[in-house]
């Protein structure tokens, strides 16, 4: 249970940067009124950020040159969004999927 | 406890907009974090990091990608500064899910949306805004319930890693790390799935672009800044092509 000053004032460091962009628009939004374009672009933002989310752990930026799929995690993909698609059940999906993951990593 | 498909009516049907309920509605997530926590530790004491540190990395940064990405950095002895505009940057994402949840909780004191904000993350923003479009209204106190469960299973999970150290198999092994994309496939689809029906070809579109942006962006910036920069150009494109 050890830790030096400079570790602990590097923590803090990003712990702050890590902190501002998360409370800024709460304070903000609080004085200020959105402009409908504004709420307009920020409607999609969910489906954009989620979707974004997934591909990036769909593609394989490091083991070549050229971006490839991540095989074993798109052959765990596709199952898991049909479980998605059909249940519209998050733990169900969440469940499902690792178990997929695994007998997918025990089989390649 | 209830059973999944109660659990799911739930999130459906029930105007219950309780503290309890947000705990409930949490529940879900908790596979991802408790997956990704220890392997988080068993990463961070593998990295050199005490238990101490890795408590407060936990406590104070509470993001799973800033965290490991720290370690990382970590190992190959960057500067101080480095690690903190990385981090910054890795969790810039955050920016973009604050604004877009900020706006249903005007109502409450300023304190209480500092605190909303504070423990906001992927997961919870997931959730939320699902709940929003099923919903129309988010409620302070569900959104605590929501939050402070995360933060606790978080910050234990970590921590527990952190003492299992090496003696904990790779948690890859088992997939758990594909705990956290599944929940993201499952908000994605539960988002698509609330979107009215002459809408749902529009969002098509939009991920089409989207994974094509991201392609041709993984070429040139990190994975972490790929998302963020995807992300601004497709909602702007969204608002373009939007009739």
């Amino acid at each position: 249970m050890t830790t030096s000053a400079t570790m602990v004032w590097l923590i803090i460091g990003c712990a702050l940067v890590t902190w501002l962009p998360r409370i800024i628009p709460f304070i903000f939004v609080r004085n200020v009124k959105l402009p409908e374009v504004v709420l307009k672009w920020l409607s999609f933002i969910p489906v954009c950020i989620l979707s974004a989310l997934v591909i990036e752990n769909l593609l394989d930026t490091e083991s070549g040159k050229i971006v490839s799929l991540d095989w074993p995690v798109f052959i765990t993909f596709v199952p898991t969004l049909i479980i998605a698609l059909v249940t519209k059940s998050l733990s169900i999906t969440v469940v499902a999927g690792v178990i997929i993951m695994a007998a997918v990593r025990f089989f390649m | 406890m209830t059973s999944t498909t109660d659990f799911q009516k739930d999130i459906v049907n029930t105007p219950d907009d309780s503290f309890l309920q947000g705990v409930k509605d949490c529940i879900p997530t908790l596979l991802g974090y408790i997956s990704i926590g220890l392997a988080f530790g068993v990463v961070g004491s593998a990295s050199g990091l005490s238990v101490l540190e890795i408590a407060l990395l936990t406590i104070l940064i509470y993001a799973g990608s800033a965290q490991f990405i720290f370690c990382a950095l970590l190992l190959t002895n960057s500067p101080a500064s480095a690690i903190i505009v990385t981090i910054f940057v890795v969790n810039l994402r955050h920016l973009l899910m604050s604004l877009t949840i900020a706006p249903h909780f005007t109502r409450y004191s300023m304190l209480r949306n500092v605190g909303f904000g504070t423990l906001l993350t992927d997961e919870t923003f997931g959730v939320a805004v699902t709940k929003q479009m099923q919903t129309g209204k988010l409620h302070g106190k569900w959104m605590d319930g929501l939050n402070i469960t995360a933060y606790s299973f978080w910050i234990l999970s970590c921590v527990t890693g952190a003492y299992l150290g090496q003696w904990v198999a790779t948690p890859e092994k088992w997939g758990l790390d594909f705990a956290l994309i599944a929940m993201f496939v499952a908000l994605l689809v539960l988002q698509l799935s609330s979107i009215g029906k002459n809408k749902i070809m529009h969002y098509l579109m939009l991920i089409g672009y989207m994974v094509v942006i991201m392609y041709g962006l993984s070429y040139i910036v990190p994975s972490h800044v790929a998302v963020l920069l995807s992300t601004v150009i497709v909602a702007t494109i969204g608002v373009v092509t939007d009739k």
